[in-house]
């Protein structure tokens, strides 16, 4: 089976460990993820602003092109599914910007005729923005996940980081309860390994506040580890490369602030996933992390 | 001296241009406090999420377009998930910032061409994109 894909530019940049694993892991489950022949960056923030038609433009353009090839998206990054269901609505429910985007992408088109062979289609919000995690669930059903498992996760505690964007605002997003999610929890249960529940899991990391002011996001970031941490964790799961990037990378910077701090791996939910059902360690590469993963992996005999 | 206060009498253009550009209603606001409650990155703010709405429903908005608070904001949206009211207060930062960056054409907050080399070389793109479009319009 076959589902178009959204990777985004982080996925294809600085995260492509979490690109790859998820990849080889929808193949070990029976699912080819189509990259979009052609896409563009979201635009990694949705406008808070009602009047901004401009902001959403990449957004529609990308599902614009999903369009074409199905009637799904499937992507993994929390901002951009954030930024593609978001915009999604927008063009489904609000027929004044629905028009004038269309409008503009319709003369956008002619515009980059001669570098593109694509034609703007009128979008109408047609096609369902799917997480990886929902496909996992919805399509692919955790059933036939659980029995793909070559190497069930014994022994291994998980905190399940959801941060902000996969959540609010909720009447939007339909993902899950913004306060007590569980979709991760239910999905670590089928990996066989032992899901933590922490306070701080849907906390924000900081998010994209590194970029003016580090020091909120190494604080940000730090009640969220030292709460996984008083849970027992053995590594944090995230399915965010902001997240990954502020939880990872702040780890020193915590050691020095709090007492008796142990510093804890936090990988992308995929590679969680890859081990479990046995995808080649090249596949998954542990290399990106600043807390390295390996040892306590090692130490559960996972890798 | 008695002084009667009315919500035509401190509901100039500028909080209604607020109200506009965030899709919000001040006066929903009944000041319970857990948007500050809630708030990951209230610390490092110098007016609270609550006491900004209580500001713009009081009139005084050149204070809140002054304040360090609508710069820290990261937009989280935990502030909207607890309102019991259903206001975003993430929403009217990013419209406070618009007027400020749009109308009052202030300097953008993050110097792109400073940004360090670990940023540019480690830090995921999304950040990057994200703090130019949030913080610098």
């Amino acid at each position: 089976m076959k589902i178009p894909y959204y990777p985004g530019c982080t996925l294809h940049e600085r995260a492509r460990d979490f690109d790859t694993s998820a990849r080889e892991c929808a193949l070990a489950l029976g699912v080819e993820l189509e990259e979009l022949a052609i896409w563009t960056c979201c635009g990694a923030v949705y406008p808070l602003v009602t009047d901004s038609v401009m902001d959403v433009l990449a957004g529609v353009r990308n599902l614009s092109y999903a369009s074409r090839l199905g009637d799904k998206v499937v992507t993994l990054c929390s901002f951009c599914y954030n930024v593609l269901k978001r915009c999604n609505n927008v063009m489904r429910d609000d027929e004044d910007k629905r028009d004038k985007t269309n409008l503009f992408l319709r003369a956008d088109t002619e515009a980059r005729k001669k570098v593109e062979s694509y034609t703007h289609e009128d979008y109408e919000g047609q096609v369902e923005v799917l997480h990886y995690i929902e496909m996992l669930r919805d399509v692919v059903g955790y059933d036939k996940v659980a029995s793909a498992v070559t190497k069930k996760l014994e022994g291994l505690k998980v905190a399940p980081y959801y941060g902000c964007m996969l959540l609010r605002p909720k009447n939007e997003m339909k993902f899950d309860d913004p306060e007590q999610p569980t979709i991760f929890e239910e999905f670590l249960e089928t990996l066989g390994c032992e899901a933590v529940d922490f306070p701080m899991k849907t906390e924000c990391c900081g998010g994209f506040q590194v970029v003016n002011d580090e020091e909120l996001a190494v604080s940000c970031s730090q009640n969220v580890v030292v709460s996984a941490l008083k849970r027992n964790a053995d590594i944090i799961v995230t399915t965010c490369p902001l997240c990954r990037y502020n939880l990872d990378r702040h780890q020193e910077k915590m050691a020095e602030r709090v007492k008796g701090f142990s510093r804890v791996p936090v990988v992308y939910f995929t590679q969680l996933l890859g081990i479990a059902l046995g995808i080649d360690k090249k596949h998954l590469d542990f290399t990106d992390n600043s807390v390295d993963p390996l040892p306590v992996l090692a130490e559960k005999s996972l890798f | 001296m008695r002084l009667r206060l009315t919500a035509g009498m401190v509901k100039d253009e500028a909080i209604d241009r607020v109200e506009t550009l965030s899709g919000q209603s001040i006066l929903a606001c009944y000041q319970c406090g857990r948007c500050s409650a809630g708030c990951p990155v209230v610390e490092e703010m110098d007016i609270i999420p609550s006491e900004v709405i209580r500001l713009l429903q009081l009139g005084q908005i050149d204070e809140v377009l002054s304040s360090k608070t609508i710069w820290t904001c990261a937009s989280c949206l935990q502030c909207a998930s607890r309102c019991p009211k259903g206001v975003e207060f993430s929403s009217i930062c990013d419209a406070l910032r618009a007027i400020v960056l749009r109308i009052r054409l202030a300097t953008p907050k993050v110097d792109a061409d400073g940004l360090t080399k670990v940023m540019m070389s480690d830090a995921p793109q999304m950040g990057v994109v994200g703090a130019l479009r949030k913080l610098n319009g």
